[in-house]
């Protein structure tokens, strides 16, 4: 079994809230390393050369997304830190938050000297309490240990840390429905360009990273980008922290390298599937992503090309799994469901695409639909696809159609049965 | 004849505009506090938000009252009704139904005999369902108002779950009474 590699969190057991655990682990010796013998324009070239992706689902070249800042001097620049964490099997930047702040603060502030940034916004999702008031707290240990403020460690660079806490709307985790929502408005996606990079929060410049992406920056400043390459694969590289659910033995957040077997995630760091069941559907990378069979899980590699080359995407590297006893209809009812609830209603067709797809999915699910409402699932679906401000509708249409796409036979067992055909049925929605 | 302008009494109280007023300078506009301020009217009026605080935090971030009601219905942790002096909300998302959270929620209901959108007569309890909330691997999860989480439950933990609540609750009375 692959060992646990812990670049974003501590030993098992281990906290490094407090900014003296964190400082004995190596804690803070990146940003002293980046601002007082680093030039800015040498970090980006060094996080772009690393091949770190953007750990929020999309994964982007987050030193790509850097380059994307203007160069005009208009200031004040923003980062907007996205620590939302809402895409339903995620809850790996919550084990960062929790137990590892400081290494979200070290690499904020590494990249607010790359960029030129006067300050950062970590939007955080109002229910995380506990991650709300760890990061709080580090943030003013962080102030009053001189790595936050005027000035920071001599380098004339004068940046600080805002936490700011969300309410409830999982599209505040869309880049531009976050900046929305932060300036104190509804969550409603900005029609783009003009880009975050050139008009962000308030007009102004803006990067976006999420907490993860933005917490492997320290190491690859300290140890450089050879060496985080040598982890993970050729275009998927480092550690991500892998979260299984559902229904395993040992469900829990694995920091492991990219491109991994799924297999040995799910049998090996998740211990297998509950007794005497067998493997029948898991979603890799959260809800919005394609469901894999189980014969497809079985040969996937936990990287972005791999995924795509299987019908389907890394997204958050939320990993949910599914047995022999659980209805996939009823799993794709309740992602129907959320999305429904989750859309923001500026676009037509995902306001009145994710309403059919529930009502559809619901009728299925009781076993009164038809075989023909079983092709207008996929009609609408497709009618989804690609046509709005945000990737909520393809989200939407991915997360539920691929269930029917790939397991059509379970769908058409329910409306041939009037209900559910499996017995004892492991869950109920 | 022009008619006085209606004086209309403040409701937040002094404390709680003054918790507003201290997170102004963290941005460049007003108007980025109204999340912060709405959670804490929430923390100050018993987990809701009264529609006569609505106009006050409007005009204290240069809004109109519009622009206060539509951020409170867009967001599912705003309560623009009364909610229980304990509000338990059950996620109901996939990785929470997938071990159990269905039957976590049905016992809730009928322990409580309250159903979504209802609270207990006492005014004690009222409960829900929401959106993952992240502890997918620690599932099934509750969030008892805006407190850490209870994770990793089974219904058997109900019982107990209750008793606390119902023990905090009493001696917050307790407190109360010897004022």
């Amino acid at each position: 079994m692959t060992e646990q590699l812990r670049l974003l969190l501590p030993p098992e057991g281990d906290d490094w809230s407090p900014i003296e655990n964190y400082k004995q682990n190596q804690g803070y010796e990146a940003a002293a390393k980046a601002l007082q013998s680093m030039k800015p324009e040498d970090i980006v070239e060094e996080v772009k050369a690393s091949g770190l992706r953007g750990r929020g689902g999309a994964g982007f070249s987050t030193g790509m997304k850097w380059s994307f800042l203007p160069k005009d001097g208009r200031r004040p620049r923003y980062i907007a830190c996205n620590a939302d964490e809402s895409e339903p099997g995620t809850f790996k930047d919550r084990q960062i938050l929790e137990r590892n702040p400081h290494k979200l603060i070290e690499g904020l502030l590494i990249a607010a000297w790359a960029n030129t940034i006067d300050a950062a916004y970590v939007y955080m999702r109002g229910e995380y309490r506990g991650a709300f008031e760890n990061l709080v707290a580090a943030v003013d240990e962080a102030r009053a240990a001189g790595y936050l403020g005027k000035n920071v460690l001599g380098s004339g660079l004068d940046f600080d840390v805002y936490v700011h806490r969300g309410a409830g709307a999982y599209i505040c985790g869309e880049e531009t429905g976050l900046m929305e929502s932060l300036e104190g408005r509804k969550g409603q996606p900005r029609k783009r360009p003009p880009f975050p990079a050139i008009s962000g929060l308030w007009k102004q410049p803006t990067v976006i990273n999420n907490v993860e992406s933005m917490s492997h920056v320290p190491h690859i400043v300290l140890k450089g980008s050879e060496w985080f390459k040598t982890i993970g694969k050729e275009k998927s590289t480092g550690t991500t922290i892998f979260g299984v659910s559902g229904q395993v033995m040992n469900p829990g957040a694995f920091e492991l390298p990219l491109g991994l077997p799924l297999r040995e995630i799910i049998f090996e760091h998740a211990g297998g599937l509950l007794p005497g069941r067998s493997l029948k559907a898991v979603i890799p990378g959260g809800v919005s992503m394609p469901v894999l069979t189980a014969e497809m899980a079985m040969e996937v590699d936990m990287d972005h090309d791999t995924l795509q080359k299987a019908g389907t995407l890394l997204g958050t590297g939320a990993i949910i799994v599914m047995d022999d006893s659980a209805c996939l209809v009823r799993a794709a009812t309740v992602i129907a469901r959320f999305f429904r609830h989750e859309s923001c209603g500026q676009c037509t067709q995902c306001r009145e695409g994710t309403g059919w797809l529930h009502k559809l999915m619901k009728s299925v699910e009781a076993g009164t639909a038809t075989m023909q409402d079983l092709d207008t699932i996929d009609e609408v679906t497709s009618f989804m696809e690609g046509h709005t401000i945000c990737a909520l509708s393809d989200a939407a249409a991915w997360g539920t159609g691929w269930f029917l796409r790939r397991f059509r036979s379970e769908f058409e067992a329910h409306i041939e049965h009037g209900g559910c055909p499996l017995e004892g049925a492991s869950f109920e929605i | 004849m022009t008619a006085e302008p209606a004086v209309v009494a403040p409701v937040l109280p002094a404390a709680l505009r003054e918790r507003i007023v201290a997170e102004f300078p963290k941005y460049p506009e007003k108007r980025a506090v109204l999340l912060s301020a709405l959670h804490f009217v929430q923390d100050t009026f018993e987990g809701w938000i009264p529609q006569a605080v609505v106009p006050e935090v409007a005009a204290l971030l240069g809004l109109k009252p519009i622009d206060v009601w539509e951020v409170i219905h867009f967001y599912a942790m705003f309560n623009s009704e009364p909610v229980g002096r304990c509000h338990l909300r059950v996620c109901t998302n996939l990785s929470c139904c997938l071990r159990g959270a269905r039957g976590i929620m049905r016992r809730l209901e009928e322990t409580l005999a309250v159903r979504p959108g209802e609270v207990t007569p006492d005014g004690n309890f009222s409960v829900g369902e929401v959106e993952c909330l992240g502890s997918c691997g620690t599932a099934p999860v509750i969030q008892v108002n805006n407190e850490r989480y209870r994770e990793g439950l089974s219904e058997d933990d109900l019982p107990g779950l209750l008793d606390e609540l119902r023990t905090r609750l009493a001696e917050q009375d307790a407190a109360k009474d010897e004022e």
